[in-house]
């Protein structure tokens, strides 16, 4: 009965299938990490990446975090205003900004604005067979493509997060101050005296680096392991986009439980 | 080596992505306010903190003096035991009060120091004797329940 049969086993495929690209991921992540020496010694290639994934996103990062920080300067003073505590607006803002919308949103973007093109060139590389010409030069591909666009990621994110929050905090001011004219001193001053240095900005910036680590894993791995075909690499940025927005998601949830645990 | 224009993008994305984290430690966060670096530590036990956490201000006449170090739980006198950092510009005489209040209605709750009228200071680490304990709102009203309910007994 090859019929009834024949669902369970492409479950059964699939499964091993997912099974084994996890494991290749992992392998093809030490051996990144093996081969990163050169993306450091051969300086200009990680900063042409840097280039390409962090100085081409600013507009993107800037922008959205101005209005991230616009959005919430009015939703939050509009709640606030029925308690009457319009002053901690600042606290509003900044706190989520910096503990998980700065992070988070820039991560998102940054997959999607970076990590698409990443994994667009290795695919394309891969399908005119760039890849293997530099492995007939003995050139490892992993060492000249690949570790130096996941190294521009890394270092490009946690940047990149600091000015989506920075923007939005002015964002926020720029509505709460300026235009509904919450008192200027009042929302600093109760901004700085709540948020803190080591709990709140430095756990987002661990956040964004960690999301910057995952977000360029997977971009750089879907490109390389893509198949190379037309199809094959478009199939491949989507898988990015998707699963680096995922990763990024439940990511966020592991570290806000470990960071943030009620001790305030 | 030889520069390229590659290099002064990169360059200024570096710099403005530090100055955002300099805008973020020095004018969103409290790096630049947090200058007690001569602080010293003051000990004080509670009966019940009520809301009190670490972190927390610690004032004296509305001005925040200290932050809350600690609080942990002494197994043998069944007190709350809150460990304070005090700014080292500031020193309490001997008979300083320390209780737990709430500012506003609803906010935070928050040590305020009480200050006496005695001749010596407080030396660090010492513990601070006369404290009051948080204001528990349960209990208020079901005292002012409970004599609401005797006097109308009498009045029978």
């Amino acid at each position: 009965m090859p019929d009834l049969l024949s669902p369970i086993r492409r479950l059964g495929h699939a499964t091993t299938e997912r099974i084994w690209r996890l494991g290749f991921a992992t392998r093809f992540f030490f051996l990144l990490l093996l081969q990163s020496g050169a993306s450091f010694r051969r300086i200009h290639l990680t900063i042409r990446e840097i280039f390409v994934s962090g100085v081409l996103s600013l507009l993107i990062i800037t922008v959205s975090g101005l209005f991230v920080g616009l959005v919430l300067g009015l939703q939050g003073y509009e709640t606030l205003q029925r308690y009457g505590s319009t002053e901690a607006l600042g606290i509003l803002v900044s706190l989520s900004l910096t503990r998980e919308l700065g992070p988070v949103v820039a991560a998102l973007l940054f997959a999607s604005r970076a990590g698409s093109s990443v994994t667009a060139e290795i695919g394309l590389m891969k399908t005119t067979e760039q890849l293997k010409a530099m492995d007939m030069m003995a050139v490892d591909p992993i060492a000249r493509v690949v570790a130096p666009r996941f190294w521009g990621g890394v270092i490009s994110m946690p940047l990149l997060a600091a000015l989506f929050s920075a923007m939005g905090v002015l964002g926020g001011w720029l509505i709460g101050v300026v235009f509904i004219g919450v008192d200027d001193g009042a929302f600093w001053s109760q901004m700085q005296s709540s948020v803190d240095f080591r709990y709140d900005i430095l756990n987002g910036v661990i956040k964004s680096f960690v999301f910057g680590v995952a977000v360029s894993l997977i971009a750089v791995f879907e490109g390389y392991d893509s198949v190379p075909t037309a199809e094959g690499v478009s199939r491949a940025i989507t898988r990015t986009v998707v699963t680096s927005a995922l990763a990024i998601l439940a990511l966020d949830f592991v570290l806000t439980s470990f960071m943030f645990r009620g001790t305030s | 080596m030889n520069r390229s224009v590659l290099d002064f993008w990169v360059g200024i994305f570096v710099a403005i992505g530090i100055g955002a984290l300099l805008f973020l430690s020095l004018k969103v966060g409290n790096l630049s306010s947090a200058h007690m670096s001569e602080s010293y530590v003051l000990q004080a036990k509670f009966d019940n903190i009520g809301g009190l956490k670490v972190r927390g201000p610690v004032k004296s006449a509305g001005v925040v003096v200290g932050r809350i170090a600690d609080i942990s739980f002494d197994s043998k006198t069944y007190e709350a035991v809150v460990t304070m950092n005090i700014d080292g510009r500031y020193r309490f005489p001997k008979d300083t009060f320390a209780s737990i209040y709430t500012s506003g209605l609803l906010g935070e709750q928050y040590v305020g120091l009480d200050v006496g009228g005695d001749e010596k200071m407080l030396n660090p680490g010492d513990v601070i004797a006369k404290t009051q304990s948080a204001v528990v709102l349960e209990k208020l009203i079901s005292q002012l329940v409970f004599s609401k309910a005797s006097e109308g007994q009498q009045q029978k």
